[in-house]
This record gives C-alpha cells, sequence and structure tokens, in this order.
C-alpha cells in the first residue's frame, strides 16, 4: 500500500490533496466536513485586513461552461475574498487546527501593499496556531481593482518585495499563489524566489467571460443586466495550469523552489499529472464545487492504487519525474518520423478522421466506397489529428518507422540517430554559424 | 354488468375508461430538452454519413441533430423538412430501426444508436407546435397540377409542387386527407389526432385546394383530368386487400384488418369498439402488428399473430414484433390458415404447419386450430382500379426515372407505384421527387 504522507515545505498532511483557497474553505463549519471526508489539509479562504469585510454581490457569482450531459467543464466567478469579520475567521482556524492537528492549514491572506498592514495580519494568524500562509497574488476581480491580488502579482518587483516583508515578518512558510494572467510566468515566481518565498502556488483564476446572454446582450454571470470579467477555473483550465507548472519546474531560475499545483484537478491522475511535473501537491476547488467533498476518497485510492501497480512507494518516487522530459521545441527529435494507422476491426467507419485529414489537414487518409479509410503513408505527416477526432480510443496509433526504412512523403530514408532543428540545414542560425 | 376481457364474443367496452387512454397513449413520448441534448451529443457528425444513405428521404441527419445539440431546433427541422415534409409523422412510424438507425455507427459499434428518429420527432414538434409554415411558395407559374390521393406521396408532391409555385388541387376518395397516416397506422404512434394536424401545418404552404370523397374511376377519370391538368401525380395507394382463400372467410368477424384499423382510428370513444375475447390476426406485416397491438390494447383476452413463414421473413421489423410481443401478444409462425370454423360467426380457425422447400412453402399436413371469435385478416393489400392506359409492372404501376409512368404528363408515386417498400418515408420520397420532375417538365428544365 503505497504512502501518500505528504511534506510541504515542512507542513505535513496525511496525504497530498488540500483544498485550494476559495468558498468550501471560508468557514469552519465546511472545512470541518473536508477533513471528515479525507482532505489532507485546506488553504483557508483569503483573510483581508481587520475592519469593515468586503462585500460581495447578491447576484449570480458564478458563471458555467458545460460539456455533454451538463457536465461542468469550466466555472468561472466573481466572489470576493472572506466577506465574513478577520476575528471570526482566526478564531474558527485556530479551532480546526486545535481539533484536525494531523490536517494542513495554510491561511490566504490579501491586504494592501504596505509592510504594516502584512506585518499585522501575519502577527495574528499566528496566534491561530496555522501551519503557513499563501500569499494571494491572483485574484483577477474586484480586488485587483483596488491594488491587491492580480494587481500585485503581475508586476514582479511587487511580489518580491511582498515576499521579504512577509518572509521577515513571521516564522511560518510563505506559499505565494500566482496569477496566470500575465505573459511568463517565471517572472512572478523569480520574484517570488527572490523574495525568499517557500513555494509557490498556482494557478489562481484566470481573466475570462463564461459566455454571453444574447436576449440580454450582456456578460453571463449577469447582475442586474451587467457582468464583469471573472476567475475562470475547473477541468477546463488543467492545460494551461499544467503547462505553467513545468514552467516554473524547469526554470534553471527556480530549480528545487517547491510547487503547490492548482487548476482544473478532478482525478487522482490530474493530481499525479500535476505531481509528475513538479508539483509537491495539489490543491483543488471546482470539483468539489461540482461533487463535494467525498471526491477526495476516489483521488486518494486512484493514486494509491496507480501508485501500487507502478512500483512507487512515497510521492517523491515520482515527484517531478515528467521535467527532464518537458523541452522546448527546438530540441525535439526531428528524426522521430510516424505514421498514422487505422485498425480496420476497431474502426467504426465514422469518417471523422477522413473529413479532418482531408477538408483541414494533408489529405492523408483514403475513403472506398465500402467506407474503409486508409492511411496514406506518402501524405500522412503524423499530426495526430485523426487519432484526436476519432471516437474510438486506441483504433488509430501511430507507427514509428524504423530507421533504414524510406518516409514514402518525403522519399528520405529514416535515420537512426537523434536530429533536432537547432542542427537542421533549414535553420537559418546554422547557416549563419557556418 | 360491465364487459371484461373474459366477455365471449365481440363486444365493446372491455376495459375501464381510463385503461382505453392509458393504452392508447403516445408509445414513446417525446424527449424533454435536456434528453434531446444528451442525444443529440452522441451523433459523431460522421463523415457522408451511412444515416443519410439510409433515408429513403436522405435527411441530413447529422446536420439535423448538430442543431439541436447547439440550441437550435428550428433550424434543425427546416433542415428535417427540406427533405421531407412529412418528418414529422415520419418521425412517428419509420421503423428507424431498419432504415437510419440500424446503420448508426453507434449502433454498429455498440448495439446503441443514436434516437434519430426519437430527435427528429423533438425538432419537428417544436417547429410544429408552433404554427408557423417554415416554407415560402413561389411566385405563381400558372401551371395547374392535379395530385390524387391525399396519403404519404399525394402530400409531399403537392407540398413541393406548390412551393414551386404550381396551382394544386388534391383529390382524396376518403372525408379526410391523410391517407394511411390518418387511417392506417396504429393510434398510439400518432396521438393527439397528429395526421390531421400535420395536413393542416403542411397545407400552409398556400396554393393547394383539397378536394375530400373524389375517387378516380368514380367521381374523376384519368382521362378527364389529363384535359384539365397540365400534369397529373396519382397516389392512389393500395386499395384492394388480398383474399385469404381459405374456407370459411365468408363467416361474421372476419374482417379486413385495414378496415378495422381505420375504423379504430375515426372511433373518437375507444370504448365503444367492439372487440373479440380471442382475435387471430392473420398476417405478418406491420398492418398485422398494428391489428394485434390495438386488439390487446382494447382489451381482447387473446390475441395471436399467425404468420405462415418463419419470423425472419416477417416484414414487421423487430422492434414492432417486440412490441406486439410486450403488450402480450402471442406470434406464431410457420402456419397458414385452413379453415375458418363456426356457426355463423367464427369460433375457430384451423392452422396447418408449414416448411420451406425448394418448391416453395408447402403443407406438412399437422394441423392445429386457435379459438377465434374474431379474424383479421392483414395478409397485403393490392393495386386496385388503375386507370386504364397505364403500363403495370407486376401488381403496380410502372415507373421510369421519377415517377414517370407509361403516359406523358402522368407521375405516380406511393404504394401503388412498383418499386417501393411500402413505407411513410418511401412515399414521401417518391411524392417529392416527382414534384421535382413535375417541375422542371413543366418550366422546361426536364
Amino acid at each position: 500500500m503505497a504512502d501518500l504522507r505528504n511534506d510541504f515545505v515542512g507542513i505535513k498532511s496525511p496525504n497530498p490533496f488540500w483544498l485550494a483557497s476559495a468558498p468550501p474553505t471560508d468557514k469552519e463549519y465546511n472545512v470541518v466536513r473536508a477533513f471528515e471526508a479525507g482532505w489532507g489539509g485546506v488553504v483557508w479562504k483569503t483573510l483581508g485586513e481587520d475592519g469593515p469585510p468586503v462585500v460581495n454581490v447578491n447576484g449570480p457569482r458564478y458563471g458555467a461552461i458545460y460539456g455533454a450531459d451538463r457536465r461542468l467543464l469550466g466555472l468561472n466567478n466573481i466572489e470576493l475574498i472572506t466577506d465574513r469579520p478577520l476575528e471570526v475567521n482566526l478564531r474558527e482556524i485556530k479551532t480546526v487546527k486545535r481539533d484536525w492537528p494531523d490536517r494542513a492549514m495554510v491561511v490566504s491572506l490579501m491586504v494592501p501593499c504596505e509592510e504594516e498592514a502584512w506585518k499585522r495580519i501575519l502577527a495574528r494568524v499566528e496566534e491561530t496556531g496555522a501551519d503557513g500562509v499563501e500569499l494571494n497574488f491572483g485574484c483577477p476581480h474586484g480586488m485587483s481593482e483596488r491594488g491587491m491580488g492580480s494587481a500585485v502579482g503581475q508586476v514582479p518587483e511587487y511580489v518580491e518585495m511582498v515576499t521579504r516583508w512577509c518572509k521577515a515578518n513571521t516564522r511560518m512558510p510563505v506559499i505565494v499563489k500566482l496569477t496566470p494572467n500575465i505573459t511568463d510566468i517565471r517572472l512572478a515566481s523569480r520574484a517570488a524566489h527572490k523574495g525568499g518565498a517557500d513555494a509557490v502556488s498556482l494557478i489562481n483564476t484566470i481573466n475570462s467571460i463564461t459566455s454571453v446572454d444574447l436576449d440580454l446582450m450582456c456578460p453571463e454571470p449577469t447582475i442586474d443586466g451587467k457582468g464583469t470579467h471573472g476567475g475562470y477555473c475547473g477541468p477546463a483550465v488543467k492545460p494551461i495550469a499544467l503547462n505553467m507548472v513545468a514552467e516554473i519546474a524547469r526554470d534553471p531560475q527556480t530549480r528545487g523552489l517547491p510547487i503547490s499545483g492548482i487548476g482544473g484537478v478532478t482525478t487522482w491522475k490530474d493530481a499525479a499529472e500535476f505531481m509528475a511535473l513538479g508539483a509537491g501537491n495539489v490543491q483543488v476547488c471546482t470539483a468539489v464545487m461540482t461533487y463535494g467533498f467525498r471526491i477526495v476518497q476516489e483521488m486518494i485510492a486512484g493514486m494509491s492504487d496507480w501508485m501500487d501497480r507502478k512500483g512507487f512507494s512515497t510521492l517523491s518516487d515520482f515527484t517531478g519525474m515528467a521535467v527532464p522530459n518537458v523541452t522546448d521545441w527546438q530540441y525535439l527529435n526531428l528524426n522521430y518520423i510516424t505514421k498514422a494507422v487505422i485498425d480496420q476491426e476497431a474502426c467504426i467507419k465514422c469518417g471523422r478522421c477522413y473529413a479532418a485529414c482531408e477538408d483541414t489537414s494533408h489529405q492523408a487518409i483514403g475513403m472506398t466506397p465500402e467506407r474503409r479509410f486508409v492511411v496514406k503513408d506518402e501524405e500522412c505527416v503524423a499530426c495526430n489529428l485523426c487519432v484526436d477526432v476519432c471516437p474510438v480510443e486506441g483504433c488509430i496509433t501511430m507507427r514509428r518507422l524504423a530507421p533504414g526504412e524510406v518516409d514514402p512523403r518525403t522519399g528520405k530514408t529514416v535515420p537512426a540517430d537523434y536530429g533536432n532543428w537547432t542542427a537542421h540545414p533549414n535553420n537559418p542560425a546554422v547557416r549563419a554559424a557556418e | 354488468m360491465a364487459n371484461t376481457p373474459l366477455t365471449p364474443g365481440v363486444v365493446s367496452g372491455r376495459l375501464a375508461p381510463e385503461t382505453y387512454r392509458d393504452n392508447f397513449a403516445d408509445k414513446a413520448p417525446p424527449l424533454t430538452a435536456h434528453e434531446a441534448r444528451v442525444a443529440a451529443d452522441r451523433c459523431y457528425f460522421c463523415h457522408d454519413a451511412p444515416c443519410v444513405t439510409a433515408c429513403p428521404t436522405a435527411i441530413d441527419i447529422p446536420l439535423f441533430i448538430r442543431e439541436i445539440a447547439t440550441g437550435a431546433p428550428r433550424a434543425s427541422a427546416r433542415t428535417i423538412f427540406e427533405q421531407n415534409i412529412l418528418g414529422g409523422m415520419c418521425a412517428r412510424v419509420c421503423p428507424t430501426e431498419q432504415l437510419c438507425e440500424e446503420v448508426c455507427v453507434r449502433e454498429v459499434a455498440e448495439g446503441k444508436p443514436v434516437e434519430i428518429g426519437r430527435l427528429q420527432r423533438f425538432a419537428t414538434d417544436i417547429l410544429m407546435a408552433e404554427g408557423a409554415h417554415p416554407f415560402t411558395r413561389a411566385e405563381p407559374t400558372g401551371k395547374r397540377v392535379a395530385v390524387v390521393g391525399a396519403g404519404p406521396a399525394g402530400l409531399a408532391c403537392a407540398h413541393r409542387l406548390a412551393m414551386k409555385g404550381h396551382a394544386v388541387d388534391l383529390f382524396d376518395a376518403k372525408p379526410k386527407a391523410g391517407g394511411l397516416n390518418e387511417y392506417g397506422i396504429a393510434a398510439y404512434k400518432t396521438v393527439n389526432d397528429f395526421a390531421q394536424a400535420e395536413v393542416e401545418w403542411l397545407l400552409g404552404i398556400g396554393g393547394i385546394a383539397v378536394h375530400n370523397g373524389k375517387a378516380l374511376g368514380r367521381d374523376l377519370s384519368l382521362d378527364g383530368l389529363r384535359s384539365e391538368y397540365d400534369a397529373i401525380f396519382l397516389a392512389i395507394g393500395l386499395g384492394g386487400v388480398n383474399a385469404l382463400r381459405a374456407e370459411g372467410e365468408e363467416r361474421s368477424h372476419v374482417r379486413d384488418a385495414v378496415d378495422f384499423i381505420a375504423e379504430l382510428r375515426q372511433t373518437k370513444d375507444l370504448s365503444a369498439l367492439p372487440v373479440g375475447r380471442h382475435v387471430v390476426v392473420i398476417g405478418g406485416g406491420m398492418t398485422a402488428v398494428d391489428a394485434a397491438v390495438q386488439s390487446k390494447l382494447l382489451g381482447a383476452e387473446n390475441v395471436t399473430m399467425v404468420y405462415r413463414r418463419g419470423r425472419e421473413a416477417m416484414s414487421a421489423s423487430e422492434a414492432e414484433q417486440n412490441l406486439a410481443a410486450s403488450k402480450g401478444v402471442r406470434i406464431v409462425t410457420g402456419a397458414a390458415p385452413l379453415r375458418l370454423l363456426g356457426e355463423g360467426a367464427v369460433e375457430a380457425v384451423e392452422f396447418a404447419y408449414t416448411k420451406e422447400t425448394d418448391a416453395g412453402l408447402e403443407l406438412t399436413g399437422e394441423t392445429f386450430r386457435l379459438k377465434a371469435d374474431q379474424v383479421l385478416k392483414a395478409i397485403g393489400q393490392s393495386l386496385e382500379g388503375a386507370p386504364e392506359g397505364l403500363a403495370l409492372s407486376g401488381r403496380k404501376i410502372a415507373v421510369t426515372g421519377p415517377g414517370r409512368t407509361s403516359l406523358p404528363g402522368v407521375w405516380v408515386g406511393g404504394d401503388c407505384a412498383a418499386g417501393g417498400d411500402d413505407l411513410t418515408v418511401t412515399a414521401v420520397a417518391e411524392g417529392r421527387d416527382a414534384a421535382k420532375d413535375i417541375h422542371a417538365t413543366l418550366m422546361g428544365e426536364g
């Protein structure tokens, strides 16, 4: 039985599945239910300065993108940080941490960009016995207009500065939560690293309008005839998050910086993928907002089963294993030549591969009157579109041409050695160097 | 004392009033909007889709399903109606399991096709419920066309001709238009007087004058029509019924299934419709199933359908056979009627088992009897009263191309035309295609 215990920047939890700072972690009642269900830890929903709490809209706070059968693929929200008094939150955090000492309790924070403000709140969080803090530099709506959230996260100098203040004013580990609403995630992570962050967590939500109500001619969610951009999350954002996690994991300037992976984690497999790309653990939100807290049982069982099958006994056995295989395009092997192959037994003759290839790709699939679809090797560039649109898993596969075989498309013999763009004769840089 | 299923003889009121209502309710209730979205999402939008090829009217099925999936059911209905103006009825009566759904790649792959028929009904119901007609009539051409027979073929032809701007006189022998849609299909397939609602909606194109109670050979003659109109389309169906040629066929309570069904369809109060306690239906087609199932639904205690060949040769689809079985109809195959026994009224039918030989179907000599106080004959219909001068092919009117007959200016389609398969949807296709050919001919494009 695999050991799922997690140690993230010294914060211990029975498993690597934390709940992200969000509505599910806004109060004791929810968090206790989460812990009862088996969640390894929580990042408490973002606390702000002492004083009158922020006010949320009273119309819809969420908008959704659906797949088939109303499966929720993406969620967008315009909710702000906690709208409950600071005192109440701190008291509850203390109670929950006391009652659940084996679970990770991290507190998300967002206060104005002044050192005193951060110093004040950090002291109060320390009193709760919480395990760490997460700096919310990511929230893309509502707070950013007030100079907080992503307004900080989008300026690397601010990220570094605030991180440094926090490190100077607390003994707790400091996790910096990054916004994806930037051009290069590495700039923000480098800044956090320079400021002394113990870890980064990402991604926060993505600026978005989920849809437009074509009767009201208004973005959704719609509040009294108006809408605003909100933060996008859920399964739809996972590919973006995975890339950003990988970018940081393989950046020489931040190598080794712990990462808490966030963004569309819905199943054990999603979690394993984030961790393979370098995340030390994951944070989940939309999945529990869709299905409730019980899904953690599937995540625990699924991860454990997979680790057993793979022979991994601890999380660190596979964490970061895929990072060395993330590279730049220019280093991909151009001598790796494949051709699509359609399994005629598995083919159900829908012709989607044909339509996709004929209309939008390389006219590399032939169709007989009997609806037999066959790849034309002399045209196939192995783009994989046929595989991607085929409704039958495993029906179309890619066959690698062995060294020495002739590629019927180019008429050239497949070389045995690795060869990439950096040395390719068509590369102007190569010619310039000559 | 009210009658029950056990009351001997052919009597009415065997069931409680609400049981009639339940029994004759919609066989396949319409999909809800969410069900339709989910069902539509299963469509793979196949290239050169097999379902389209299998549809006699070649509806662009992947397109109309995608239009449902994307929340545009009215556009979807229009896609359907462009090819098949009786798409509403076809959605209800098509043996989809033998047509589009049989070749759906998901049927082939998983044994569970996209529910094309039900989706078609979903879209067409929405547009038709709004009452608006989706097409506009072209400028009048000044040409006049007579369409004889207001069944599926005649209606489809009349609609397409009217759409092209021709003036159509649509004649039918019966008091109502609709043909078999109105008189020949099981009630639970077309509830709420759908056949008449569909005719009325179809006529919304304008330019079609309906003349009921006008039969060819009685009130109209082909020569007369030819002298008066620029073109004629005959869709007179199959007015005759095949005889059993079994001893005792003349006994009372022995009748043609088509008459029984027609009477049922025109009966407002089904509790007033008499049905036997022991009903024997002879035949293996859709009409036999419709008669057998409806007998059972009217309260008959025992209903047996007897077909002379094997089950695989039955023209009733497997789904229809299953429906009959699920309603408690017993299906006996490989037996042919020898004699109808009884004193005046029929009391039993004697059958002989059959076997297939190289020489054809032969009786084995072994016989059995089924108790019967009502016998419904459903062994096929035949062409009756075809006008003189039209070349026949077999027992139907010969056609070349899209419904052209041996007489210039005269087209045919539907069940009376050779080459069809007696399906509503095929009749629609033939009517539509003949209309296109008539139009091309009249406008000098042919």
